[in-house]
């Protein structure tokens, strides 16, 4: 029963992911794309969490960790570039 | 079922609760119409699936394996802190960058408030010119 639950979980998370790889494809605009790109790695973090109740192992826990701090700095800089035209050094952009 | 069996169904119950809200928030980005409305779904709602998701594999682990994972509440807090402010500077930078909103926007009071601070900011430095220049032509 609980391994049923967990299973059909992991599945659905897998689903969300690929929902969000059409935003990523097909957005119209760059913070779109940006917006579902943290969605994925948030729902990564959740999945592989699912993966270590599966498995019965504290392994991957790490792997939580630096996946939430990679999302987060990257949706920073993405944020910084669409705003300002760079990310350390400031450009100006052409559009 | 004993005790620990109940308490390990609830967890598992909350993992799968949590796993729900993801494909909603996850449906809710494709249905939208413009980036705010979307970054309204994406952010709070997969929030909440995060939330609910990591605290049911922190108590199943709690329960069965006796594993009491600091890194696991660190994880926790960690996306609760960051995913509003990131979702706070997208939405910020897609505002500033000009990205459309929809049609059916009815209005936007943010335009006005920003017209009315650029429009205070340049008399403020029209008068500090012309300042300047009148300093000048004393001496």
């Amino acid at each position: 029963m609980i391994e049923t639950m967990l299973q059909v979980s992991f599945t659905l998370f897998g689903v969300a992911i690929v929902i969000a790889l059409y935003r990523i494809i097909f957005g119209p605009s760059l913070p779109d794309r940006v917006i579902a790109l943290d969605m994925i790695g948030v729902n990564l973090i959740t999945a592989i969490a699912i993966v270590s109740v599966i498995l019965d192992t504290k392994a991957f826990f790490d792997v939580i960790l630096i996946l939430a701090v990679l999302a987060f700095i990257s949706t920073i800089a993405f944020s910084k570039f669409i705003e300002k035209g760079g990310v350390i050094i400031e450009r100006k952009r052409d559009d | 079922m004993s005790v620990n069996g109940m308490i390990e169904f609830i967890a598992a119950l909350l993992i799968l609760v949590g796993s729900i809200m993801a494909v909603i928030s996850a449906i809710g980005i494709i249905r939208f119409q413009d980036v705010y409305s979307r970054s309204h779904a994406a952010t709070k709602s997969s929030t909440l699936a995060v939330s609910l998701t990591l605290s049911g594999v922190f108590i199943y682990l709690l329960v069965s394996e006796s594993i009491f994972s600091v890194r696991m509440i660190m994880g926790i807090v960690f996306v609760l802190l960051t995913s509003p402010v990131a979702g706070h500077l997208i939405i910020r930078a897609a505002y500033r960058s000009g990205v459309e909103m929809t049609d059916a926007t009815l209005e936007d009071e943010l335009a006005e408030v920003l017209k009315k601070k650029e429009k205070q900011m340049e008399e403020e430095k029209a008068s500090k010119d012309t300042g300047v220049k009148s300093d000048e032509v004393l001496e």
